[in-house]
């Protein structure tokens, strides 16, 4: 997997730019990546952000859009609208985790 | 005498029994399992049965007929589970005291979760679930005479119990309609709430051609949020909409509904499980196998074999108290139909993708992986039979419960250094 340098830190990222390894990522490497993919980060956003971190560190798993919704509180009409069309893999690229996945 | 209930006789709950009862003193251990009814369906079968390929009796057959005589199968539903006091209430007011439980409700489709599904204007009439048996031989039926129009085959959301079997589908359905010559009448759509049908790199370089070349149209990132029966168009949380005159959907899966009650279930009532030995994260006594527990594998006949396996061994020292030193790496090994009678075989688990190369089998194999073949197709039906006289029974199947990296390519690592892409935003 290559190594990159995002706001000045060498992070592992796979061949789809998701960081692969969770602790590299910081605020800075966030707000990097979102601009990247056209997403401006408003303080809504950063809410989501610091939720899927926090549940990331408890499961071991990406959050699911439904779980996010349920036990952080965003529902997903406005994951949709804070990370438009393809909320599930842009938070989960903006908060520095593995994107859902499928079996294939 | 120390007591053992497995809720659920399906596929896990099945296999337990037979294994516990095959390993323990049953002077010592007693065994129940309950289940809500005495049909044991193969569920693989259900892809098939819309198709004509199976019958309702290669499909349906007695739970009873494949329980060891030392357990005891009771019929009724379950009401709820006191974890704190160690007992399992039925609905009739039995209560039933273990020591051990072992929780294999699997999933269940819940069309009642989508606004619009069940109305009774479109359901099962243009929009059917495969899942059930009722759903899958009402739409056997309903293909048939579907000559002309729509076909859209849908995933509501993840996870879903065989997540290949939405794309099989759509597969089957593009040779079933070729060999009716109706093909060309009927523009099938694929919708998926996931980026695309394939979402791991190896599985998306091989296979996406299945799409192109089969004329499939792609919507992903389609996260359902209600179906607008009237004019029979399913409506996404961003307000896309797609028009069907025939809807394949894969409704919302979800645990059973006394695991919410007895507050042991997630958001989708999936049993918390450490995912190497599926024991609870509450509860020291109790266990959750096959497709009810939140383990992040394949809701797979597969895994829970394999699983089951793990379980069984470490089972008999974590009643004597000793550590548990199995550990289940997440392996499932998958057939999947693409039509005219050829298919593709998968085998990875929590750490390797489905890679490409061969997957060796004694005697029979070996069977090509990712790539589409006969011999394929014909393990496929084989299984089947393996299903009824040996899986389920507990009895030896050659297949290491542990994935085996032997005869599969492993990906070239690579070393370029690439930038960020816009993957995201694509």
């Amino acid at each position: 997997m290559p190594v990159i340098e995002i706001a000045g830190k060498p992070v592992n990222v796979n061949e789809e730019g998701f960081l692969t390894v969770p602790s590299e990522w910081n605020e800075e490497i966030a707000k990097v990546l979102a601009s990247q993919i056209g997403v401006e980060l408003t303080p809504r956003h950063w809410e989501v952000i610091k939720f899927l971190r926090e549940d990331f560190e408890k499961e071991g798993e990406s959050a699911t859009s439904r779980h996010t919704q349920t036990a952080g509180g965003f529902p997903i009409k406005e994951q949709f609208e804070l990370f438009p069309k393809k909320p599930a893999k842009k938070m989960s690229y903006i908060a520095g985790l593995p994107k859902p996945k499928g079996c294939v | 005498m120390r007591k053992i209930v497995i809720l659920g006789a399906g596929t896990a709950g099945t296999l337990v029994a037979n294994k516990l009862a095959k390993k323990l003193a049953l002077n010592e251990w007693k065994i129940q399992i309950v289940d809500s009814d005495d049909r044991h369906i193969y569920q693989p079968g259900l892809l098939l049965l819309p198709f004509g390929v199976y019958g309702p009796k290669e499909v349906v057959k007695s739970r009873k007929h494949f329980l060891p005589k030392a357990v005891e199968f009771i019929i009724n539903q379950i009401d709820r589970v006191d974890a704190q006091n160690s007992q399992v209430l039925l609905s009739d007011g039995r209560i039933l005291d273990y020591d051990y439980l072992v929780i294999a409700t699997g999933t269940t489709p819940r069309p009642d979760q989508t606004p619009g599904m069940l109305d009774e204007k479109v359901w099962r009439k243009s929009i059917f679930d495969f899942y059930t048996f009722e759903g899958s031989t009402a739409l056997h039926a309903a293909l048939k005479d579907f000559t002309q129009g729509r076909l859209v085959v849908q995933v509501c959301e993840m996870p879903i119990k065989c997540p290949v079997a939405p794309l099989e589908f759509a597969f089957l359905a593009d040779a079933y309609f070729e060999e009716r010559k109706v093909r060309q009448n009927i523009e099938i759509t694929y919708v998926t709430p996931l980026e695309g049908p394939f979402t791991k790199p190896v599985c998306s370089k091989q296979l996406n051609y299945m799409f192109v070349d089969r004329e499939i149209v792609l919507e992903s990132d389609f996260v359902i949020e209600r179906i607008d029966p009237e004019s029979k168009t399913l409506v996404s949380m961003d307000e896309r909409e797609i028009p069907f005159d025939l809807l394949v959907t894969v409704p919302v899966n979800m645990g059973g509904e006394y695991i919410a009650r007895s507050g042991l279930g997630d958001e989708l009532n999936y049993v918390a499980v450490d995912k190497e030995t599926f024991l609870s994260k509450k509860y020291p006594n109790i266990f959750s196998l096959g497709d009810a527990s939140d383990a992040p594998a394949s809701k797979a006949g597969s895994v829970a074999h394999f699983a089951i396996d793990v379980f069984a061994e470490n089972f008999l020292d974590y009643v004597q108290g000793l550590p548990m030193t199995g550990k289940f790496d997440g392996h499932a090994n998958c057939f999947i139909e693409s039509g005219h009678g050829k298919g593709l075989l998968i085998d990875f688990n929590y750490q390797v993708e489905p890679l490409t190369g061969q997957f060796p089998l004694p005697v029979i194999g070996p069977f090509p992986l990712l790539k589409e073949s006969r011999i394929n197709h014909l393990g496929k039906l084989a299984f089947r039979w393996i299903y009824w006289n040996l899986l389920i029974r507990g009895r030896f199947i050659p297949i290491p419960s542990k994935m085996s990296m032997t005869g599969k390519h492993q990906v070239q690592q690579e070393q370029v250094q690439k930038g960020v892409d816009s993957h995201a935003s694509n």
